[in-house]
């Protein structure tokens, strides 16, 4: 509505907007930048240390000694099979369970029963409960008390079941819940009951998903240490397991031991040792990965 | 209803015959063992309170309120043992205070970037980095605080007293880098939860990404971003070996992060590689922190599932 | 008035090689009145917890004949559809009033068993559902977990074969039925539900997914279906119903004042006559276009 034109001041829609939050913003840029920075550079960090003080000693006779008080000959061998005894045994219990609860309380259980819901809150709570809390427990009722199976093999596994159990039983959740409910009716309407429809349609078909989800459960049973140190993973072991109620150390607790010496020789050790239990933690994941990307399949 | 009389058909049982009745048996078979092993998962929860609540009793019997909760020094394995709970509530917290302080600025730090700024390309590249991170066993993270975090970075630069072989400060600054995936992928959900039409109409308006990220986006994410804070404070309460290894076993009630301390956590550790005498003071003690650890952990987690329900329905 | 006037109009969907019957010349097959009534349906109501969603149907399903369920969205068809082989039990929330009978057995009776029922009254989905198993072994699942003593290889056959999919697929049984196109995996389903020698077959909408040719090939199927079985089948698209059913079911929806709606039977007749001549208005609207 200006009559004259000289006097309407142009809009400029080329950036003019004030440098101070063009300022700002590139700061803010920068703290993001440093933050993933010093996350990224702390694990980088971590493993260079780990390689470089653990190179001397990553050989052949790290995994083929026993422990000893000579730093020169003390290797992991007990710890390697005592962890391949404890987590396989460990496995054998918590998947075959969490699975079975897990099918449960997707398949069978009624949603609105309130004991139902109580037992989903129950599972997340558990998951959260520290490990060593599992730990107390199994000094009281696993290793002494009710069941008195001492300082073995299958103590360790029953507390490790426990403390990995809510993981299995929620990755399972899951996985079924990904099966689309068409195939569920299609597989009713034929006249299938519902375990059928379960263990014919359903199951198959959550397989690969339950198969990575408990991979990766059974891989953190493999670097716990706090809950076994109350029930004697940390004797200085110089033997394999030779049954469920054999004593036993695992990998991590003899780094713990390895850290704990005062002599500096068993440094190198527990630098090498540490890269042997990331080694080994790698290829779980990576097997669980694998299985994830080669079975997963399509289901509509 | 018409149905001429000739053509009535010989009767249908739709009862369930032998087969199906067999079948229908066995899937009451499945349910149950099923069934059985959910509910086992209450028992394990019921367990736990009993195993900790009875030694914890007696052990309260023993030992006074009043010593507990008045006196400050705490040496329950000693000749003559003293219960002061302070030193390593103190130390508790102090870790725990120190790895939040660290953890929240990477990890929301972190997030964000995942959530608002990086390429899709890039995200694959760094959440299989902080994967990595969290699957790090925590006796390796003891390693690296006890023979490079202290030494290098504490020593080096903490202003304080002189600081020795262990350091409380130490062992918060790992515990920090222990939660920070922790932090970043459950905010990292958060935002991603947050609808694109809020974003966009923040960028509409002319935000930059900077204060759509912040005003908009972070905001709308909060009750998933706080529950995720609370967690992994929770992880920070409850964590056992880091603090063992880093922070030393000498219960210390002091203001300076730079000394040796104990926590709640690593004191039920150390006292657990003793291998106390069933029955004994020190036994009982084990029971009676682990009550209290159990108790603030499974508060924390009730609150912070009940933050995210409550908010949800406000966003909504 | 001829016939005629009232007849739909015919739509060209396909190309001339294939011919589709104008409504009106079906008076040939007129169904009979004497048939035997496979399903009565008296006084039926589906109720959602305190939601009426369907009301007082009564509907005689007669043998070896196809009845459609016609009616705008929401007016309950399905859920009728459902309360046949009794898939509303899926549903928490979900309770009848009145009577089901099959063969003059009240389904919803104590005694009954839902497995044997879907045994016997087949039902085909909206979407194709195959699952993710082989050709083979989608139309054997039935006949398996019925513990069928039969040879299993003849019955698959047999049943694609009905299915009218034989042919396209013989060579190819052990492959994925994923692999299949819409129109082949949903007669994939209906021959995985005749694989169980069904009674009844249960049809929710089979055409709605599929393309125009792969709908006529399974109204042509239905035709030849109907001899062996009889076919109940819920339609959205009334054209469908005209050319393929023996009897029809016009349904619509009450909107009571809190604007929940609740399906009612208006009329139910012969195809023809609801076609033709139907005897109340809402129907000639519904049949007209318009409303609906």
């Amino acid at each position: 509505m200006t009559a004259s034109t000289e006097a309407a001041p142009a809009i400029d829609v080329r950036a003019s907007t004030a440098t101070r939050r063009k300022v700002v913003d590139s700061l803010f840029k920068l703290f993001l930048w440093v933050s993933l920075g010093i996350a990224l550079g702390t694990l980088l960090t971590l493993l260079i240390d780990l390689i470089s003080e653990g190179r001397s000693r990553l050989n052949f006779d790290l995994i083929m000694n026993m422990p000893s008080a000579r730093p020169q000959r003390a290797g992991i061998q007990s710890a390697i099979f005592g962890s391949l005894w404890v987590v396989g045994t460990t496995a054998a219990i918590s998947i075959p369970t969490g699975v079975g609860a897990a099918i449960y309380l997707e398949e069978f259980a009624r949603k609105d029963r309130w004991y139902n819901r109580l037992i989903e809150l129950n599972i997340q709570n558990l998951a959260s409960v520290p490990s060593v809390v599992y730990g107390i427990l199994g000094l009281a009722f696993i290793a002494r008390g009710f069941l008195s199976l001492g300082f073995t093999v299958m103590t360790a596994a029953l507390i490790l079941t426990l403390v990995v159990l809510p993981t299995v039983v929620i990755a399972s959740r899951e996985a079924l819940r990904a099966v689309p409910n068409s195939l569920r009716y299609g597989s009713l309407a034929l006249g299938a009951t519902e375990w059928e429809t379960v263990y014919r349609q359903v199951l198959p078909a959550a397989v690969p998903g339950i198969a990575t989800g408990t991979i990766l459960s059974t891989s953190r049973a493999l670097g716990e240490s706090a809950p076994l140190l109350l029930v004697g993973a940390l004797t200085f072991v110089t033997f394999n397991p030779d049954g469920f109620d054999s004593p036993y150390t695992v990998l991590p607790l003899a780094i713990f031991r390895f850290i704990s010496e005062a002599r500096v020789e068993f440094r190198p050790l527990a630098a090498a040792a540490s890269v042997v239990l990331l080694f080994l933690l790698l290829g779980m994941n990576a097997l669980a990965i694998f299985v994830r990307n080669r079975y997963e399949k399509k289901l509509r | 209803m018409v149905q001429s009389a000739a053509r009535r058909v010989p009767q249908v049982s739709l009862r369930a015959t032998g087969a199906t009745r067999r079948r229908v048996y066995v899937q009451a078979i499945f349910k149950a063992i099923f069934g059985l092993m959910a509910f086992l998962t209450v028992g394990v929860t019921f367990l736990i309170f009993l195993s900790l609540l009875v030694p914890a009793l007696r052990f309260f019997s023993e030992v006074s309120l009043g010593e507990f909760f008045g006196r400050t020094t705490w040496a329950p394995l000693f000749s003559p043992p003293r219960f002061g709970v302070w030193p390593i509530l103190a130390g508790t917290a102090w870790t725990t205070a120190i790895a939040l302080l660290v953890a929240l600025p990477l990890g929301l730090g972190v997030a964000v970037y995942l959530s608002e700024y990086a390429h899709r390309r890039v995200r694959s590249v760094v959440k299989p980095f902080l994967e990595i991170l969290a699957g790090i066993p925590t006796v390796v993270l003891g390693f690296f605080g006890l023979f490079l975090v202290n030494p290098e970075i504490v020593r080096r630069f903490w202003p304080v007293g002189e600081v020795s072989t262990f350091s409380g400060l130490a062992a918060g600054l790992v515990v920090g880098i222990m939660i920070v995936p922790t932090v970043a992928s459950l905010s990292e959900d958060a935002m991603n939860a947050v609808p694109r039409g809020l974003r966009e109409g923040g960028f509409a308006l002319g935000g930059t990404r900077r204060e759509v990220a912040t005003k908009v986006v972070f905001p709308a994410a909060l009750s998933g971003i706080v529950a995720a804070t609370v967690l992994a404070g929770s992880r920070a309460i409850g964590e056992t070996t880091i603090v063992l290894i880093v922070a030393g076993s000498r219960p210390t009630l002091t203001w300076n992060p730079g000394e040796q301390m104990q926590s709640m956590a690593s004191f039920i550790g150390f006292a657990g590689i003793g291998d106390q005498p069933t029955g004994s003071t020190g036994y009982l003690t084990i029971f009676a922190v682990g009550l209290v650890l159990f108790v603030i952990t499974f508060l924390l987690n009730i609150a912070s599932i009940r933050i995210v329900r409550r908010f949800r329905e406000v966003y909504e | 008035m001829k016939a005629e006037d009232y007849a739909p109009a015919r739509t060209e969907q396909a190309p001339p090689a294939i011919r589709v019957e104008a409504p009106g010349a079906k008076s040939d097959t007129e169904p009979s009145d004497d048939a035997e009534i496979v399903f009565d349906v008296v006084g039926l109501s589906v109720y959602y917890r305190d939601f009426q969603a369907v009301r007082d149907i009564t509907i005689p399903v007669r043998q070896k004949e196809i009845t459609a369920l016609i009616g705008p969205s929401g007016c309950g068809k399905s859920t009728i559809l459902r309360c046949f082989n009794r898939m509303n039990d899926l549903i928490e929330e979900a309770r009848i009033e009145g009577s089901v009978n099959f063969h003059g057995i009240d389904i919803y009776e104590e005694d009954v068993d839902p497995v044997e029922l879907r045994r016997r009254v087949g039902m085909v989905f909206q979407k194709p559902n195959p699952f993710p198993k082989s050709i083979y072994d989608n139309v054997a699942f039935g006949p398996r977990v019925g513990g069928f003593k039969v040879n299993m290889d003849d019955l698959v056959e047999e049943s694609l074969t009905r299915a009218a999919l034989w042919d396209e697929v013989k060579d190819k049984l052990s492959e994925s039925a994923l692999a299949l196109s819409g129109g082949q995996q949903q007669r994939l389903c209906i021959a995985r539900a005749i694989a169980t020698s069904p009674d009844v077959v249960l049809m929710d909408e089979p055409c709605s997914a599929l393309d125009p040719i792969a709908t006529l090939r399974i109204e042509e199927l239905m035709q030849e279906l109907k001899e062996d079985y009889t076919i109940l089948i819920v339609t959205h698209n009334m054209q469908q119903a005209a050319r393929v059913s023996d009897r029809t079911a016009f349904l619509t929806v009450d909107v009571n004042e809190v604007g929940q709606r609740t399906g009612y039977l208006v009329e139910f007749d012969t195809t023809n006559r609801i076609f033709t001549s139907p005897a109340r208005p809402e129907t000639e609207a519904y049949i007209t276009g318009r409303f609906g």
